[in-house]
Parts: structure tokens; sequence; C-alpha cells
């Protein structure tokens, strides 16, 4: 029975095993199911393991059950029109006054009607979905009010993203969430016989008993600790806009790991020159000279930035844009000095490989191992930082 | 064999309950496979297990999972200790390895004479290989003492609740087993009833007030900790016994502390958040 809802499911990835199938089936014989709602409510318990799924589950059950197709969505087809971007970074003030504002739900309305009516790409008109146009719907564009749909907005004044229906936050395989970041850096241990000697060693109690003469003689030992201590140090410069979220969960897995034995974060902006700042808003400047007397060299340093620069800012020992002149050495030689300091240093990188060529990244990918900000690139990381050198 | 009632379940006087979560219990209950409840920290799900077994009238073990809890704990320990101990005075049967066995949470709900609800609470806290160690005692509701070579079989197959949240991610092997079944956060029509089950004379103007506020708090997504339901229960007792009834002021919230739990979260919404009157110092020039 419903066999094919077991396809439909898997056909849109929600991971459903035969084993909970059978369960599904056993509610069914055993008439736990009276009408459609009970349906829906207790397939989703058993079949659906994860919110994240819901989404798909929720698809899935219209397209089998209605018969009727599923709510527009924005297809790969549409997302891959928009995806080669045109930039038109300038607007005259009279054309920025001409385009009118609607209101949030007169632009769902509206990008539903026109979804229906467009039939191809297009691309800097004033009307249809494209790219680098002023109609309210599209990427790259400008509309003071308008959608962004798919890839980073070039204006970033979009109202909201229309990437996805409502419940596309939820879905994993579109970023990888807190979960499976905090599984990755759980990687990130050595442990070692630490703290007090409280636990019993048996052998060693029953040996020394033994050579007591049945005397009881207990031996203790230290227990096994986490001796990892991180250090995160993130770039929280406006190029880093796009990637302030996934940053963010990167953070809060750190964060909520009670497995290190310290952790510690701080902040910079495009570069690290002289100071490093304990908070997002850069105020109360640590001096990384103090910072470098501080920690130990057997932190594990975590640099998360997308090292995407001008030369200068890199390479001049005035190259801060912020501080002009005040500044003892380049970025790059601060780097070096991280780089000689402690013993174990990633670099991870939330652009993908497409900026990689930029000649900064390449000088920092030169002293640092540079990995993706993915769960893949996170992963090649802890091992990194876990390895011997 | 009587077929089971479906409808066992139904929330308790003190639980009020969603239908689809009611439906998962029920299913979980007939079908005999553990329940994994997850959702927000502070939404009622160790709750659950106690509504359970006072609705069903049955009796509740708890098995609190913490970060060194190891599975094999849950099903016996054997006391090698104790055991050494006796066997220098010789008053005691040190022959009898039972003596020293002794059952864990999970050994005592198997055990049970009459059906018990096992709650495992926050199995997320536990090692990651966690789960998956305990996958076949939760399945076949057995397991073996190699020492005594005694089979400890359940005589009633437990009502078993687990709680998650979500701090790991689960093993999938587990999660097949289980009946699964995510605690959303409240709507404001649902807090009304939940407000209403603990304080039944609450008058309804601080109901509304309050939960506007609450709600409204919840919206701010720069918190580090969001309020959930038992602050909420608890700054609704705090603004009874202080004898407020109705009219919070925007902005000026009481009792604030019992809402935001975090010193960086009171700090944010203070400065973001509260009006401050002009002319007083630290006014907001930009009126946000």
């Amino acid at each position: 029975m419903f066999t094919n809802f077991y396809y439909t499911l898997r056909e849109l990835k929600v991971p459903v095993s035969i084993t909970e199938w059978m369960i599904l089936m056993e509610a069914l014989e055993k008439r736990l199911i009276n009408n459609i709602n009970d349906f829906y409510y207790l397939a989703r318990a058993i079949l659906v393991k994860s919110e994240t799924h819901f989404d798909q589950y929720d698809v899935a059950f219209q397209q089998y059950f209605n018969g009727i197709a599923p709510p527009i969505e924005l297809t790969e087809e549409l997302l891959s029109w928009l995806t080669d971007p045109k930039n038109r970074p300038q607007l005259s003030p009279e054309e920025i006054a001409a385009i009118q504002k609607m209101d949030l739900e007169e632009l769902i309305r509206e990008i539903k009607k026109r979804l229906q009516e467009q039939k191809e790409r297009h691309d800097e008109g004033n009307y249809w979905i494209g790219t680098g146009g002023v109609s309210p719907f599209g990427y790259s564009g400008y509309n003071p009010q308008g959608f962004l749909i798919g890839g980073p907005g070039g204006m970033r004044s979009a109202v909201r993203m229309a990437e996805a229906r409502y419940f596309r936050n939820y879905r994993s395989d579109v970023t990888l969430d807190v979960r499976q970041m905090k599984v990755a850096l759980k990687q990130l241990r050595q442990l070692n016989r630490v703290g007090p000697e409280d636990e019993l060693d048996l052998d060693r109690t029953i040996d020394a008993t033994c050579k007591n003469a049945g005397e009881l003689e207990f031996k203790w030992k230290r227990p096994r600790k986490n001796t990892v201590k991180l250090l995160l140090i993130m770039d929280a410069g406006g190029s880093m806009e796009p990637y302030a979220d996934l940053c963010s969960q990167l953070f809060s897995a750190a964060n909520s790991l009670s497995h290190f034995r310290a952790f510690k974060y701080y902040y910079f902006h495009n570069c690290p020159y002289d100071v490093l700042y304990p908070d997002i808003q850069q105020r109360n400047g640590e001096p990384i000279e103090h910072l470098l007397k501080v920690l130990e060299p057997d932190y594990k340093v975590i640099f998360v930035g997308d090292a995407c620069m001008a030369y200068s800012e890199l390479m001049d020992q005035y190259g801060d844009l912020y501080y002009h002149g005040y500044q003892k050495m380049a970025g790059i030689d601060r780097l070096k000095q991280f780089k000689s300091h402690f013993t174990h240093t990633v670099w991870l990188n939330p652009e993908r490989s497409a900026l990689r060529a930029y000649p900064t990244v390449q000088l920092i990918g030169k002293l640092f191992p540079m990995y993706d900000l993915t769960l893949d690139g996170l992963n090649l990381a802890v091992k990194k930082l876990t390895t011997r050198r | 064999m009587p077929q089971k009632k479906f409808d066992q379940f139904s929330g308790s006087s003190d639980y009020v309950i969603s239908e689809a979560l009611k439906n998962a219990v029920n299913v979980s209950i007939v079908l005999q496979r553990p329940l994994l409840v997850r959702g927000e920290p502070g939404t009622g799900k160790t709750l659950l297990a106690h509504s359970i077994a006072t609705s069903l009238g049955k009796k509740l073990v708890t098995w609190n999972i913490k970060s060194t809890t190891k599975a094999a704990e849950g099903l016996y320990v054997y006391d090698t200790v104790q055991r050494l101990n006796d066997s220098r005075f010789g008053d005691k049967d040190v022959s009898n390895i039972k003596h020293y066995i002794k059952l864990g949470k999970l050994g005592q709900a198997f055990t049970a004479p009459e059906q018990v609800v096992l709650l495992i609470d926050e199995v997320d806290k536990a090692d990651l290989e966690f789960p998956n160690d305990l996958l076949n005692e939760l399945d076949e509701m057995s397991f073996f003492i190699p020492e005594t070579n005694e089979t400890i079989a359940a005589v009633h197959r437990p009502i078993c609740i687990i709680t998650s949240n979500n701090e790991k991610e689960l093993p999938d092997a587990f999660l097949r087993r289980c009946i699964f079944h995510y605690i959303d956060f409240p709507d404001p029509e649902l807090m009304e009833e939940i407000v209403k089950v603990h304080y039944p004379s609450i008058k309804s103007a601080l109901l509304k007030d309050a939960l506007d506020s609450f709600y409204t708090l919840r919206k701010i997504d720069d918190f580090r900790k969001k309020p959930s339901t038992s602050e909420l229960i608890d700054w609704i007792q705090a603004l009874m016994a202080s004898g407020l009834d109705g009219k919070i002021k925007e902005g000026e919230i009481p009792f604030l502390g019992t809402l935001i739990k975090k010193e960086t979260d009171v700090d944010y919404y203070v400065s973001h958040h509260v009006r401050k009157k002009p002319g007083t110092r630290g006014y907001n020039v930009y009126g946000n």
C-alpha cells in the first residue's frame, strides 16, 4: 500500500529506509490510521527523522495525495539563468527614483504571476525575472524593495531571499549546519591523562593487592581528557558579509562544544594587523604582540576569512585602511608571526575556488593550509590540525 | 489478546499536547518503539514523559545522560571493588557474582514487574557513539550479562521516551528504530492554553500583555538564547506575585532577568531595544 509514496519520498531525497517503511505498514495494519490527517502526522513521525527533511516530506505528500502541482518552485533552470553575474553597480538617482516601490506581499503575488507568464531567460530588462535589471525580481539588479533570487546580491538591498519556500531554511543539503560542524570539530581531540587521580586502575590494583598478599591496595589513575585548545580568528569585514551566517554557525558549533580545554575567539577586519578584537563591533582591540605572549603555542588556530583584499592591504606596512600610518608591520608579516608562534594553523575560506586565483589568497594560501568552509573542508582542516608536524 | 486501545494517552491536566505529538506518543506505545523527541530547550520534552507516566498510572524510570555516561552503565555495573573488599573479611558470599551485579536504569526498567515509562533524557549529551551502543538493547529490550551468564529480558516492554536537544547528530541506525517528533515552538494560542494550565486564575489582560512582550522578545534574532516556555512560566509567576495586573509598557519589561538569562543578551536588549527618555544620559540619537 502507498508504495509509490515511498518512491516519491526517495525521489525527493528523504532518507527513508525499508525498516521505517515496514514500521509504517505495521501501523497501518494495526489500524492506527483513520484519516489522511492521521496519516500525515504518523507517517511523518515514523519515516522522517529530522526536521530538516520536513519540507521535502511536505512536497512529497502533496504530490502523492493531492495530485496537484507543488507550489511554484524556483527551478534549477531558473537559478541557472541567474548564476552569471551582470553587475550594474551604479544607477542614476533618477533611475532609482523611478523604481516603484511595492510592499512585500504585493511582491510575492507578483513574482508568482510573472513566473507563470515567463517562459525564457531574460537579462537587463525592467519587467521579467532575470539578471542585472531593475525589475523587482532577479539577481544583481537594483530595486530598493526587490526580491533577490539565488546567488549573492549585488546591491544587497533585496528585502528578502526568495530562493526558497518557507521551509527550505531547514533543509540540510543547502548548507552545512551547526550539528554537522560540531561532529567535525569533535574530531579535534587529543586525549591525555590530566587532573586528579580519581579513576580506579583495576589492573594495577589487582597486581598490587596480589603482591600485598591479598591485603587490598587501591591504585588510581588520572582520567583521560581532551587537551586541545582552540583559537578561532574570524574576518568580520564587509566582504565577509554574505558568509556571516556560515561563520556564526561555525562559531556557535565551536562555542557550544564543551569538549575543548580552552576556546578563544577573535575578530579582525580584512587582515590581522596590530590588534585582534574580542567582539564583532571591533572595539577594545588586544595587541597581537600581547596575545602571542599569553597564548601558548599549542593552541590550534583556525582563521576564517575570504583572504581577498587589495595587494597593498596585505603587503604594505601602512596597508590598513582604517588606521593610516599607525601600523607597526604589514599584514603578511603579522601572519608570519602567527605561523612561527603556533604549531598548528589552518585557514578556512568561505569563498569557493572561483576566487582562489586572487593574488592575496595565493599568498596567504602559501603561508597556511587553506580549505573551503564546507563540511569536507572542515574535516580536512581538523585532520591537518591533529596531525603531528 | 484484546485489541490495544489506541487513544491511550491524551495529555494530562498539567500538560497541553498538540494533536501530532499525541498521535506520535500513541503510535510509539502501540508499536513498542522508542519515541525520540527533539526540540528547543524549554519546550517540555522531559515533562512529556512525566505526563505520560502520570496519566497512564505507570512508574517513571529516568535515566539522565551526562557527557561521561556510558551505555553499559544503563544496563548493569559489576562492582568489582566491593567484591574485592568483601573478600577480605569473609562475612559475605563473594563466590556469587550476582550480588555484585547492580542493574542500571535500563536494567531496572526491563525487570520491573509491570510496564514502566523509561525516560532517557538528553541522549545527545553523551559521546557520539552512545546511541549506537544501545541499538540492540532498545530493539530487543534485552541484554546479556557475561559475568553471570544471564540474559535480562524485558518482562513488559517499557514505554521508551528519548529526548534530544539537537546538540549532536544522532546516528542513522539509531534513528531508523525510533518514532520521531519535533516539538515546534508553541504558537500564541497554544501558549495561552499552556500558561492557563499552570495558572488557571491568571487575568486575561495580564496574560495577553505578557504573551505580546514575550513573542516580541522571541522575534529578536540576535539573542544567544531566546526565552523559552519554561522561562515564560517563571516570568508570569513573578508578574503575578508582584501584583502587577496588566499594562506592560513596550520596552519596559519587569523582571527581565527571569526571561533573558545571558548577560550579553540583556546588554544587547537594553542597548538596542529600550528607548531611553530624551535628555537622560545615553539617549540614543538614532532613535532605535
